[in-house]
């Protein structure tokens, strides 16, 4: 099957590359706001997975990224509400919401076995992109020892996501 | 001095005590950063287990032969009592990457 990795994957590809290029790091006001919109722009796939997707794999894992990105995310909120850190939006936020909601559309217009093999392959390269920011960016960069710990305990679980999505997309075929 | 019927109580309870520990032990199993620990525990027929979920995500203790399987929320702590003997694997059903073992004496 042909698969074409979505813009949002480019746009954290170019985050590690240029950023790093460039040793521009990003601020921890600016991971956090990375990190929560790559959590949401997740969750809202799923959730159009869940009522669109036919297939029980791909729905039961579609309700496993909503449950557990919506637990991160609400560890990240609390976390800066302690921090007292506002999040700030930044160009690499705001690429990943644009390419994300065309991402969406995109799908939206799939039906059936097609909709389930395109949302599963692009949840294996989108979490194989994040997680390589992550690894490669955001952990590094992150200053407060707590944001670190979490972006740790936030690649761990997303790693678990990509193997999880790779043996679903394995079953579809 | 304790009066007697007290005393007899005491004795009464202790005896009771005494005959049930052998039957009635209880085991904590900590869910922690997506750990299982400890990785290998024992236990017998008749045991409590204790999951406890450390973590701010659900998990689930299932037994990959179908013996039991058990959903413990986020910060929370669920308990199962083992019936059946035997050395069993489980895992989380939502993060298939937490594994640990469980030797059920009968």
């Amino acid at each position: 099957m042909f698969v074409r990795l979505s813009a949002a994957i480019a746009a954290l590809s170019l985050l590690t590359g240029s950023a790093l290029a460039q040793g521009a790091k990003p601020t921890d006001s600016q991971i956090a706001h990375i990190a929560y919109t790559a959590g949401v722009i997740d969750i809202t796939a799923a959730k159009q997975a869940i009522t669109k997707a036919s297939n029980k794999d791909v729905k039961a894992f579609a309700e496993d990224m909503v449950r557990d990105h919506e637990a991160v995310n609400k560890q990240a909120l609390d976390l800066v509400k302690k921090l007292k850190v506002t999040p700030e939006d930044n160009d690499t936020s705001k690429a990943l919401s644009k390419q994300a909601a065309d991402k969406l559309a995109e799908l939206g217009k799939l039906k059936g076995a097609d909709y389930d093999k395109a949302y599963v392959a692009n949840e294996v390269a989108y979490h194989k992109a994040v997680n390589g920011a992550l690894e490669t960016q955001l952990i590094p960069s992150a200053n407060n020892a707590e944001l670190k710990s979490l972006l740790q305990t936030g690649l761990k679980i997303f790693q678990g996501h990509q193997q999880h999505a790779e043996h679903v997309a394995a079953g579809l075929k | 001095m304790w009066p007697g019927r007290t005393l007899l109580l005491l004795t009464a309870l202790m005896l009771g005590a005494m005959a049930v520990p052998a039957h009635a032990a209880t085991i904590q199993i900590v869910m922690e950063n997506l750990v299982v620990s400890p990785a290998e525990a024992s236990a017998k027929v008749g045991d409590t287990i204790e999951w406890i979920n450390k973590d701010v995500f659900a998990h689930t203790a299932t037994a990959r032969n179908g013996d039991f399987d058990v959903t413990i929320a986020p910060k929370k702590t669920a308990t199962s009592v083992l019936k059946k003997a035997g050395t069993v694997e489980y895992y989380c059903r939502f993060h298939p990457n937490m594994k640990a073992v469980l030797t059920i004496a009968p």
